[in-house]
């Protein structure tokens, strides 16, 4: 454990009866909960490696609920943790140890499906899947589609600004919420946006999405709907140089053929994929999955566009699919990558970008990274907006493990910063980036960040400790604890 | 300091971080200019034109990034652009015609003005295309925020608050624009003798199908539905739509004439003769024909873009009859109106904004009162 949390507000968890007790009194009894065996199932997100129960766990029906719980912490002096379905990779709901953590599981409504103005109002608990399975009778999806989309929910993915597979043609979260309904840390409810094309002032909306919980709760949400494609197929591309698939995505994306996806998968990470799911991949160093859209005669052109671009490569393989049951082998391996890559042991997934010209260095000198930390590091990522998922392989069980993946995590994201990137594309910055924020912001770029949250939250009640280093932060925290 | 005429033009960040802290120690307000090309400028200061702090930075299609600073003329960007066969998708207005100035329209008001044209419908907004930027805050303070890559979610987003902000909350120093592939072949459908309800129900038709209408218009009984792509692409589905709306008996338009209307709408050139104030009205599109029939009672015209998403309205009614029809409505060309151009904002809402000018602007002397009512 290498990422430090500050030590809980003794004086809110020796108050802790009565904080239960006024939470008791606003929210039905089944939405508190303080057994310490149950408040354990919320002691970490999908970074595992951190844990701490809450000092109790809420979870409301209604956005009346939310304001309720949301004014008496306030009031109260109590932090509060949001959750949405706690699949965070960077440990963005994490608990501490004085705070409620406050989960949307059970804001499960869908409130309004309107097709001719082209939007969906969800409650924010409802899973990301789940919004495209109601739209699904209506010819609709909604596109943003991380990889926990089975899980996760509207609120984790507007408070991570949630990206996927498919944001090169569509866009990420930002791009297709049209407004929310947010609770602010006094309780106050504010609607942001609306079902028009906005803003007209200034664009909170843009600004809340994305800001981790540290500004206030999502609750509702009006998400743009786009029509389902004809039909959708993919393509495998294999090369055995890894700069020379680098260089094919580059060429696809200068052709003018947008295609939906660009996948990219190095040599570790086809071993792991082959041993384990047995896809039928090309062995080489690289494979490349290319999907693209349409009716079935514009994806034959679209693919004869794209094989053209690939042969001047000289590719190992171009395996084209010519029917869905081909077209799911091809997604097969890449689908069943970060499982395959688990069975080899534990690994901490980074997901820092990268121009995508800056590609194939970047690939290289995480090699050369990989043996100067003498751990393993396999590569599987969305190639074509340049967003990378090294995947460190450690063994928790061996001590010391999991501070030297992190240390090289730590180098590999400061190289995406140097060569012109960022510390994370999707997944959020939550602890695990936290103290690395310094590496691509300078103290001033930070403080204006941190003033804005000072704004929504004088108290620093929201989400504590995440996103921003605690030695920035520790003149506004220590304000607000005056 | 570089004077141009009576106006501050800086020509690097430096001067301009030092011009506006100056201004901060004084509390003495500054006018911020671009091209003058974008909705008229009220604030009272010091005039300050980013005229001087111009040129391409970077420009990598490859990458599809441009990074250029705010006084670049736009019509050079849009050149450059073109000649690697990119664009920038969301196919910013031109308001010169409507505005009757003669100004070079700039990156940085552009993106000041969140400016975005038809294919907003399909590509999104300027703000969506934004990805990062440098600027310098009401204290004088030089700041960045996201970067130059697709996905980046490292902190709050700024680019998205910054974007149609008009200068009231920092003067952007360089900013960095995602750039798409120009789609090689176009076509119009057009379809006559609609009333507004009718025009709504065709463009609400046409864009719950996956033909990827990149623009949905209407204007003096016509409405118009452009689709673009790879030419194969095109001629499917301009025939999946034909047949679709066969009722309608669409008339086809080739690709020049194309790109000329498209150009016209975009620049609402329809009402540049007009001498009437123009109004520039947000609406969920199924609410455009209750809109636009009360308007109409006001006297004046209307037209329609963004499936009826957006209303234009150029006529006599006074602000507050505007508002009370239709809430969104910002007053782009005010032929003698006075009063604030952007819609008022109310309680939780507009106290979280006045907050963020204080935090970016504590003096208050950025563009003073331009966006506030």
């Amino acid at each position: 454990m290498t990422i430090a949390m500050p030590a809980p507000d003794q004086s809110v968890i020796q108050r802790g009866p009565q904080i239960i007790a006024a939470l008791r009194a606003i929210l039905p009894g089944d939405a508190v909960i303080d057994d310490p065996q149950e408040t354990r199932a919320y002691e970490c997100d999908a970074l595992t490696a951190y844990r701490c129960p809450p000092l109790a766990v809420v979870l409301p029906r209604t956005t009346a609920e939310v304001a309720a719980i949301m004014q008496t912490c306030h009031r109260m002096g109590v932090p509060v943790v949001p959750r949405g379905a706690g699949t965070s990779l960077a440990g963005g709901a994490l608990p501490t140890a004085d705070c409620v953590l406050l989960g949307t599981m059970r804001l499960r409504d869908v409130l309004e499906i309107d097709t001719d103005n082209r939007f969906i109002r969800v409650q924010t608990g409802v899973t990301n899947l789940s919004v495209s399975a109601e739209l699904e009778p209506h010819g609709f999806f909604y596109a943003p589609d991380p990889s926990s989309q089975l899980a996760c929910t509207i609120a984790g993915n507007i408070a991570m600004n949630s990206g996927g597979a498919h944001c090169l043609k569509y866009g990420v979260t930002t791009n297709n919420l049209m407004a929310a309904t947010v609770v602010l840390t006094t309780g106050e409810i504010v609607q942001l946006g609306g079902p028009e094309l906005g803003p007209d002032g200034l664009d909170l909306l843009g600004l809340f999405c994305g800001s981790e919980g540290q500004l206030g709760v999502v609750t509702e949400a009006t998400l743009r709907i786009l029509p389902r494609p004809e039909g959708a197929r993919p393509v495998l591309i294999g090369f055995d140089n890894a700069e020379v698939a680098g260089e094919c995505v580059a060429r696809i994306i200068r052709s003018g053929v947008l295609p939906v996806a660009i996948e990219y998968m190095d040599e570790p990470c086809l071993r792991a994929v082959e041993s384990f799911a047995k896809a039928g991949y090309p062995a080489c160093s690289a494979v490349l999955i290319v999907e693209v859209e349409g009716s079935r005669d514009e994806i034959a052109d679209q693919l004869a566009r794209i094989r053209a671009i690939a042969e001047d490569l000289n590719p190992v393989e171009f395996r084209e699919s010519r029917n869905a049951d081909e077209a799911a082998k091809i997604w097969k391996g890449r689908k069943s990558a970060f499982g395959a890559m688990g069975k080899l042991g534990d690994y901490i997934c980074l997901d820092g970008t990268v121009p995508v010209g800056q590609l194939p260095f970047t690939l290289r000198r995480i090699g050369e990274l990989s043996q100067q930390h003498g751990l393993e590091v396999a590569n599987v990522f969305h190639a074509g907006d340049g967003n990378m998922h090294p995947l460190i392989l450690f063994d928790a069980n061996t001590p010391g493990d999991l501070a030297r993946a992190e240390a090289f995590g730590a180098d590999i994201l400061r190289l995406c910063v140097e060569v012109g990137g960022c510390l994370t594309g999707e997944h959020g910055v939550g602890i695990e980036k936290r103290d690395l924020m310094g590496d691509q912001y300078d103290p001033a770029d930070l403080a204006i960040q941190m003033e804005i949250k000072d704004l929504f939250d004088p108290q620093w009640l929201l989400n504590p400790a995440k996103v921003f280093p605690l030695e920035a932060s520790a003149r506004f925290r220590q304000r607000a604890a005056e | 300091m570089t004077a141009l005429l009576d106006a501050y033009a800086p020509t690097d960040e430096a001067e301009l971080s030092g011009i506006v802290a100056d201004h901060f120690r004084r509390a003495s307000p500054l006018c911020i200019e671009g091209g003058g090309t974008r909705i008229e400028n009220t604030a009272q200061g010091q005039r300050l034109s980013t005229a001087r702090l111009s040129g391409v930075v970077t420009y990598s299609p490859g990458e599809m990034t441009l990074i250029a600073r705010p006084g670049t003329p736009l019509p050079e960007i849009e050149d450059m652009l073109a000649a690697e066969g990119q664009a920038l998708a969301f196919e910013p207005p031109d308001l010169r015609g409507i505005l009757g100035r003669n100004g070079i329209p700039t990156l940085g008001g552009m993106v000041a003005a969140n400016a975005s044209g038809p294919r907003r419908l399909l590509a999104g907004a300027c703000r969506d295309h934004l990805l990062g930027l440098r600027f310098v805050d009401g204290q004088g303070r030089i700041l960045k925020n996201g970067g130059r890559v697709m996905k980046n979610v490292t902190g709050l987003d700024l680019s998205k608050l910054l974007a149609g902000s008009h200068g009231t909350l920092a003067i952007l120093t360089e900013m960095v624009l995602k750039t798409l592939p120009l789609l090689p072949a176009r076509t119009t459908l057009i379809c006559r003798d609609l009333d507004e309800a009718q025009a709504v129900r065709l463009f609400s038709t046409a864009l719950a199908t996956p033909f990827e209408v990149t623009g949905a218009a209407y204007r003096d009984g016509t409405a118009y539905l452009r689709i673009e792509g790879l030419e194969k692409q095109l001629t499917y589905r301009r025939d999946r739509l034909l047949a679709l709306l066969t009722d309608h008996d669409p008339e086809v338009l080739d690709d020049a004439a194309t790109v000329t209307l498209w150009r016209d709408l975009r620049d609402v050139s329809h009402f540049a003769g007009l001498a009437a104030p123009l109004w520039r009205i947000l609406t969920k599109p199924t609410e455009a024909p209750r809109i636009t029939a009360a308007l109409h009672t006001l006297g004046g015209q209307t037209s329609l873009d963004w499936g009826g998403g957006l209303i234009w309205y150029a006529g006599p009614g006074e602000a507050t009859q505007i508002r009370n029809i239709a809430t969104h409505a910002t007053l782009i060309r005010r032929a003698g109106v006075t009063g604030p151009a952007f819609p008022p904002q109310q309680g939780a809402t507009a106290r979280l904004q006045q907050g963020l000018r204080q935090t970016f602007d504590p003096a208050g002397i950025l563009n003073p009162g331009l966006m506030e009512s």
